[in-house]
């Protein structure tokens, strides 16, 4: 099966600054895909790879089997949700949503009946009139959205598209995207630095770090098997902990995560360490303790409403040997 | 840690005053801002309301009055008569004449303006930001007249421009557009064709520089989003870049052509012997001594300003701003 993007050892060089470093990709047809990473790791710099506003300035792009170096933006069946939206300030709804149409010919009519019906996907019918100056930010979002959808793309790309929203809207469109995409079956490749909505949305996931992929895998796989101490830290604050601390503690000599979920305090039997506590914040449903033990800061989840203790005690932590996960990088 | 102790014994005061007038005077500008307000504009507006309006309507009551053709003196009366002489063949010609050459500055502003404001709003950065400013203003530091009479011997039979399209072989069509009826003339410096050089090289900068600031303001996502949705370059200059730059183009254009519509200097030194409205005013109201006809010829550039920029409004060019 041909892949809906697959990038070949693909770089792009600005200068001396390697936004993307040798990049090997492939996005199935179909598929959520998340690209996550911390700003400036060169997930969006792909995604504009993939738009085709950046060349590569090594390797090759190929989408849907087609190669796309030199191809315009204008001339590759992608589209784009920006995220500031970029809706044209000049145009009402209705004519930024049936733009794509218009600049291929479309007749009027024809594209404002599937303006029309793209608004109605997005749940905003009747909004064609108005400017983009007049809607909140997540109808501005849905425009946006829309005025992807109605060119009928083969590939969407969303590059941080609900990093403007609250987070009930967030949640929200976090969603409604997951289900526009199942019902549509358009490939997603959504751009986001926030982990939770990447495991939450995406069928897979690509960890980008200073331009390099770390790791491409399901949610759960990123989650419980980090196979790097950036991955474990940047994919749910997981506890790194190193060789020596793993070595005493009935694993091999080499780094380990260990999810905060998975320790349990104050109780005494399986693997375990003691420790001093350093500071608690509560987080609504669970309470987050910060533990030193043996120099190593470590942090654990606990339910709320179980009793913590205070500042300063002692306590100790334990967890199931099978929690441990340890890491391929030494 | 109780709180007592963290405040040392000579605490600041919690609100401390500003003693003398000076402070006294910052704390009801404050309170009162628009008493600060008021104070600042007033100078100003006196300026502008006295002297600047003032003269305005003083040159407009002028033009209603008429002049007595035998003794050359003014007649005080409210007439509608000079604004009826605007329209004798010679006068009017003078009026089309002018109108004509400031639609043709401005539209060839706009055209040579906007690559470079482009350029300058998109591309360049730093030093070369620098340079563009410093290129733009470099021509407003030197005297007027200065470039109007260098241009004067740049344009002249035996000047540079004629001596280059000479080595390149190109005389020939200097000379075949120079035998054009109305554009042409002996030379280039008496030609209309010269004065709209002229002109459009003096007024220039007040062009791009609008044009720049508005393509400033245009977001570069809008660009890549009409891109990215399938526009060539040229269907994103028409839909995106143009309607945007627009309130720009539009305010350069009213620098350039009411500029153009007044000018006097110009055409006296560069063009042909044919007056344009500025220069019917200086000589109705001088060698003539026809100062209502001089102030009905001032109102004409103002009405078709106004109509100008009702007609801009109407297009929407300030419906960006």
């Amino acid at each position: 099966m041909t892949s809906a993007v697959s990038f070949e050892n693909v770089s792009r060089h600005f200068g001396a600054v390697r936004a993307v470093d040798a990049v090997d990709l492939d996005i199935r047809p179909g598929e959520f895909f998340a690209m996550l990473g911390p700003s400036g790791s060169g997930k969006t710099t792909c995604l504009r790879l993939i738009a085709g506003f950046e060349q590569p300035t090594g390797g090759s792009i190929s989408i849907f089997g087609e190669r796309a170096e030199g191809v315009p933006p204008y001339r590759r069946n992608v589209n784009t949700v920006f995220q500031d939206y970029a809706l044209f300030p000049h145009l009402n709804v209705l004519d930024n949503v049936a733009y794509g149409l218009m600049v291929k010919g479309v007749s009027r009519a024809e594209r404002g009946r599937q303006a029309e019906e793209a608004l109605k996907l997005v749940q905003l019918p009747g909004y064609g009139a108005r400017k983009p100056g007049q809607l909140s930010g997540g109808q501005r979002q849905r425009v946006a959205l829309a005025r992807a959808l109605v060119n009928k793309p083969r590939v969407l790309l969303l590059d941080e598209p609900l990093g403007a929203l609250d987070l009930k809207l967030r949640e929200n469109m976090q969603e409604e995207l997951k289900l526009l995409q199942r019902a549509l079956g358009i490939t997603f490749v959504f751009v986001t630095h926030d982990q939770g909505e990447a495991l939450s949305m995406a069928d897979r996931v690509a960890v980008f770090n200073d331009g390099r992929i770390m790791q491409v895998g399901a949610p759960q796989d990123i989650y419980e098997r980090p196979q790097s101490r950036f991955v474990a830290d940047f994919v749910g604050s997981s506890n790194v902990l190193p060789p020596e601390f793993v070595a005493r503690h009935g694993g091999a000599r080499r780094w380990a995560s260990l999810r905060p979920e998975k320790i349990r305090l104050g109780e005494a039997n399986g693997a375990g360490v003691s420790g001093t506590v350093r500071a608690r914040s509560f987080l609504g449903a669970t309470n987050r303790v910060t533990v030193e033990a043996e120099g190593v800061r470590l942090h654990a989840v606990v339910p709320a409403g179980l009793p913590l203790p205070d500042d300063g005690a002692e306590t100790r932590l334990s967890w199931s040997p099978a929690d441990l996960h340890l890491m391929e990088e030494a | 840690m109780s709180a007592s102790a963290v405040i040392p014994a000579h605490a600041p005061a919690i609100l401390p005053s500003r003693g003398g007038i000076a402070g006294a005077l910052s704390d009801t500008f404050w309170r009162r801002p628009k008493v600060l307000l008021f104070l600042m504009l007033l100078p100003p507006l006196l300026w502008l309301g006295i002297v600047y309006l003032g003269s305005l309507f003083a040159l407009l009551l002028q033009s209603f009055f008429s002049i007595d053709e035998f003794s050359g003196l003014i007649n005080r009366q409210f007439t509608l008569k000079t604004y009826g002489d605007l329209f004798q063949a010679a006068n009017l010609d003078i009026i089309i004449r002018t109108v004509v050459m400031a639609a043709s500055v401005t539209l060839a502003s706009a055209v040579v303006a906007f690559p470079i404001a482009y350029y300058a709003a998109r591309f360049a950065r730093g030093k070369w930001k620098a340079l563009f400013y410093l290129g733009i203003m470099l021509p407003l530091w030197s005297s007027y007249l200065v470039k109007i009479y260098a241009w004067k011997l740049i344009l002249a039979k035996e000047g540079i421009l004629t001596w280059f399209l000479d080595k390149l072989h190109l005389g020939w069509l200097l000379d075949a557009w120079l035998s054009l009826p109305y554009v042409g003339g002996n030379s280039l410096s008496v030609s209309f064709t010269g004065t709209f050089i002229v002109f459009v090289y003096v007024w220039l900068p007040y062009m791009i520089l609008p044009i720049q600031a508005a393509l400033e303001r245009v977001p570069g996502n809008l660009v890549e989003a009409s891109s990215d949705l399938g526009a060539s370059p040229g269907q994103t200059f028409r839909n995106v870049l143009f309607p945007l730059a627009l309130p720009g183009i539009v305010a350069g254009s009213i620098f350039t052509f009411s500029l153009t519509l007044g000018d006097y200097i110009i055409p006296q030194i560069i063009g042909t012997s044919r007056l344009f409205i500025g220069q019917a005013v200086y000589a109705q109201q001088g060698t003539a001594g026809n100062i209502p006809l001089a102030a009905a010829f001032t109102v004409v550039p103002v009405v078709i300003m106004g109509f100008y920029l009702w007609g801009a409004k109407r297009m929407g060019a300030f419906d960006a701003l």
